[in-house]
């Protein structure tokens, strides 16, 4: 019987863990966040109804929560496929930045070719710039054991340094003060949704929301079958859960350490793709905008699954783009308030992710006499 | 000789005769009953067995008395009187404590730090310490159980850090001590101390509840003994009036078969060899010492000796797991140095299965399903793949096979790793290893923490193994396992080897005393 040792907790079904826990996570988020409302005099009905509306309750809303989905679900992956082999990227933030520096150059220099061309080449810049970005720290986890989240939030104050650099004095579009690029020839500009549903006769609202969604479904396959049906993703999975039993395995941690942390970047650096040459259309400071660290709150609310990474991706955009209506409407609601009901979300559904699980695991135990002394 | 029926009427007025009774216990974990109706009266001033195969229920019923779970039904009383335990505080307040078979010590606390985990007395530790320290002392005198009170517990010996356990145990106030499985790390000596203590403990009229799979270790100390089978007690004795043989039929509810059969070997070429192998720890320990040894086709070569003296640096460094310092391995005819390392992956692809002495460590990962596990090391092997992707039908309807074949219970490849007990555990490992018909098998502790029925089908299938032509190397620290199993015999003592002989004119002295390290002059 040592299996079912004790402290092992009680077992509750996989369908409250996935749907029932991140629920009642965002209920109690929500209503943290009333009260913070209510402090400030406003009425929290009315601005969770502003903020939902303004996220989903338009076209071009829902195409904004979508676009910045997109974004959340490149991040997500990029943070959940490092948790499957035990590591925790911090530095998809840089990652990604340096993800957009690829696309850049490359849609720089490739001048009018189409876009449905470029979109290989991007792809690939994209990938590899941002492997190379998560390559260091993941070689010196693997080879000379410094922390892999000490070393990839060094690299974020890198990559922005870096980009600083890069901006303000190499890749400056002459003839002007802003610290970006020229503009990307519009033939390689991705179609926006609008655009492309347009082809097929559907009317939408006019968003960012662009062909990138749709790259980011297809990721969410791929780390899927990647990481639950190839030797690769199995391979992963026991250096994530024992590392011992990974060499008893014939398995080499170290390469494997290594490789993940490349593939944690490359998806990372997908996010330039969305932003740089579908949304900007040319390279500017602090693209990324956080979205590198919401997205470990999308792989921890997600449960480092695709399926899970999706809806928690979606989430986090409707708080998002609802959270700008709402300071838009409300004068007395800064922005920051915004920031304040995401980070109480994060809060929640990530670092007390198990808060309710004794209770949840106790609703669920054989209802009949758990007591001892009721003989 | 016949089992009397257990006390079966829990209305039956027992009063304090008994220090702790359990009555009626009932408990499920969903499917599973792990408990059914058990009622058990621990005597105080006794040292009460409790035996049973892996998933009898005996850890769960513990698990109840310690307050980790809840009976579904059933009272416990102490002294007679009808408590309610809801957690080891509840138990440690009503005088219970228990000693796990892993230990729960802090590594680099001392001794004293360790005692005073959870009864610091005060915001200052100061007081509390100096407090401590005079109690421990005297309990130290009054049992028998000597420990250095300032010494890191991660400098002690195993058979040390379990004598910290049952300090613990005792200062917290424990009247009825709990101990399972408390002789599966220890050394034959220590064994040995561990019953003195234990036989002082009751001396002083306190209560031993004795958890373990050896036969033997009940019959040398307890007074009683309970047998649990399927979750229920199915017979209880005094240890004076049962045997062996009477115990190990009432846990398998049939005839058991204690003793190995076996014809005799037919060596066959070496086909694994390690000449003047050396291997030095990670902190610049030298654990094997220019260690050779030869082992043929078709038999089983043995290697005795106490816990920790190279033995496991051997099977490991074998296995490609550990780094070779100086020496040869020949696998075969593929030779491995500190130059061109063995691996794990290349010893599996010359024909090496490597069942290790720590299954929970390095042979499973536990969060895993068991059809995950059942593929751990194999799983490039074509068979198991359908282009880029891993067949995961091909892998359930083989570990399916699997669990068949080695009667793994319960067989559900689904199940997560973890949740198997040990002895299920260990034969997925011993079924993944062996059915790949490896050239070479290289066996750590095949039987640790192993019930007895289980016990005889893995020693039935290492021998059917030998008998198919295989090499086998076998590390046990049950001498008697090693004797049973083994065609010849190395005795290993502090990284050397100190004896090789032919298991016929093996004896249990001559090896008792070459694995201390003593002389030959006996022999």
């Amino acid at each position: 019987m040592a299996g079912v040792a004790a402290g092992t907790g009680e077992e509750i079904p996989g369908w409250a863990t996935a749907l029932l826990m991140p629920a009642l996570n965002v209920l109690l988020a929500l209503a943290v966040s009333a009260l913070v409302i209510l402090a400030i005099g406003e009425n929290p009905v009315e601005a969770l109804r502003v903020m939902l509306v303004g996220a989903l309750g338009s076209g071009g809303g829902i195409g904004y929560t979508l676009y910045y989905a997109t974004s959340l679900i490149f991040t997500g992956l990029a943070v959940a496929i490092a948790f499957h082999g035990g590591l925790f990227n911090i530095g998809a933030e840089g990652q990604a930045y340096l993800g957009g520096l690829g696309v850049a150059l490359v849609c720089l220099s490739l001048g009018g070719w189409p876009w449905y061309l470029a979109l290989p080449v991007t792809i690939a810049a994209a990938a590899l710039f941002g492997a190379a970005w998560a390559a260091i720290p993941g070689y010196l986890q693997a080879y000379r054991g410094s922390h892999v989240v000490i070393t990839t939030i060094m690299f974020n104050f890198i990559a922005s340094a870096l980009m600083v650099y890069l901006l303000v004095n190499v890749l400056i579009a002459p003839g002007q003060m802003s610290p970006e690029t020229r503009e990307f020839d519009p033939s390689l500009f991705l179609p926006t949704m609008q655009e492309m549903l347009a082809a097929i006769g559907l009317e939408i609202a006019g968003s960012p929301l662009n062909l990138s969604f749709l790259l980011a479904l297809a990721a969410c396959a791929l780390v899927w079958l990647l990481v639950w049906h190839t030797r690769w993703g199995f391979a992963l999975r026991t250096v994530g859960a024992n590392e011992d039993a990974a060499r008893y395995g014939g398995i080499d941690p170290k390469r494997m350490i290594v490789v993940t942390m490349l593939l944690s970047g490359a998806l990372a650096g997908l996010l330039g793709i969305n932003e740089i040459q579908g949304v900007q259309h040319r390279l500017i400071l602090n693209f990324p905008a956080g979205m590198g660290f919401t997205g470990i709150a999308v792989a921890l609310m997600g449960r480092a699954h695709p399926a899970g990474i999706i809806p928690a991706a979606i989430l986090f955009g409707v708080l998002i783009q609802g959270g700008s209506e709402l300071a838009f409407e409300y004068p007395t609601i800064s922005p920051d308030l915004v920031v304040v009901i995401q980070g109480v979300v994060i809060l929640f559904a990530g670092a007390l992710e198990h808060m309710f699980r004794p209770a949840i695991a106790r609703m669920f135990r054989p209802a009949r006499g758990r007591r001892v002394e009721v003989a | 000789m016949t089992p009397s029926p257990p006390p079966d009427n829990p209305t039956q007025a027992a009063g304090a005769a008994y220090a702790v009774e359990l009555v009626g216990i009932d408990k499920r974990f969903g499917p599973v009953h792990a408990n059914k109706a058990v009622t058990l009266r621990f005597a105080p001033g006794s040292i009460h067995g409790l035996v049973g195969e892996n998933g009898a229920g005996k850890s769960t019923l513990m698990s109840i008395l310690y307050g980790f779970y809840q009976a579904d039904s059933g009272e416990i009383r102490v002294r007679g009187e009808p408590v309610r335990i809801d957690g080891p505080e509840d138990a440690i307040r009503r005088g219970i404590g228990m000693v796990h078979q892993h230990f729960m010590l802090v590594e680099t606390f001392t001794v004293l730090e360790n005692l005073l985990l959870g009864a610091e007395g005060g915001a200052l530790l100061k007081d509390g310490v100096a407090k401590a320290r005079a109690e421990v002392e005297a309990l130290e005198r009054s049992f028998g159980l000597e420990v250095p009170l300032d010494s890191r517990v991660s400098d002690l010996s195993v058979g040390e850090q379990q004598r910290v356990e049952i300090l613990k145990a005792l200062y917290r106030g424990a009247d009825v001590l709990i101990l399972d499985e408390p002789t599966a790390v220890l050394s034959p000596p220590e064994v040995e101390q561990l019953f003195q203590i234990l036989r002082r403990l009751r001396a002083e009229g306190r209560t031993v509840v004795l958890i373990t799979h050896k036969l033997k270790e009940i019959m040398a100390v307890t007074d009683r003994v309970s047998v649990l089978r399927r979750g229920e007690v199915v017979a209880e004795f005094d240890t004076a009036a049962t045997s062996e043989q009477a115990l190990a039929d009432a846990m398998v509810g049939r005839k058991a078969a204690l003793a190995v059969t076996k014809g005799p070997a037919n060596p066959g070429p070496v086909l694994l060899e390690a000449a003047g192998l050396s291997v030095v720890d990670a902190r610049g320990v030298e654990r094997l010492k220019k260690v050779g040894l030869r082992v043929r086709a078709g038999e089983i070569v043995g290697i005795a000796g106490v816990a920790g003296n190279g033995q496991s640096e051997l099977l490991e460094a074998l296995a490609g797991m550990v780094p070779v310092a100086a020496g040869d391995i020949r696998v075969k005819e593929a030779v491995f140095n500190a130059a061109s390392p063995l691996d794990p992956g290349k010893a599996r692809a010359l024909g090496i299965a490597h069942v290790p002495e720590d299954r929970l460590r390095l042979a499973l990962v536990k969060p895993f399903a068991a059809l995950e596990s059942a593929i751990l090391g194999y799983h490039r092997d074509p068979a198991l793949a359908k282009g880029p992707l891993l067949a995961w039908k091909r892998v359930a309807a083989k570990t399916a096979a699997l669990m068949e074949r080695f009667d793994v219970r319960p067989r559900d490849p689904a199940l997560r790793s973890s949740l198997f007990s040990g002895g299920n555990q260990q034969k997925l490992v011993m079924a993944r290893e062996m059915d790949r018909e490896p050239d070479i098998l290289l066996v750590g502790q095949p039987t640790r923490g192993v019930d007895i029925g289980a016990i005889a089908f893995i020693h039935e299938q290492l021998v059917a193994l030998r008998d198919r032509g295989k090499a086998i190397l076998l590390v046990s620290a049950e001498l008697d396992e090693i004797m049973a199993l083994s065609d010849r015999i190395l005795v290993m003592c502090d990284g050397v080897i100190t004896g090789d002989m032919p298991a016929a004119e093996a004896d249990e002295r001559t090896i008792g005393c070459l694995m201390a390290g003593i002389a030959q002059e006996a022999a």
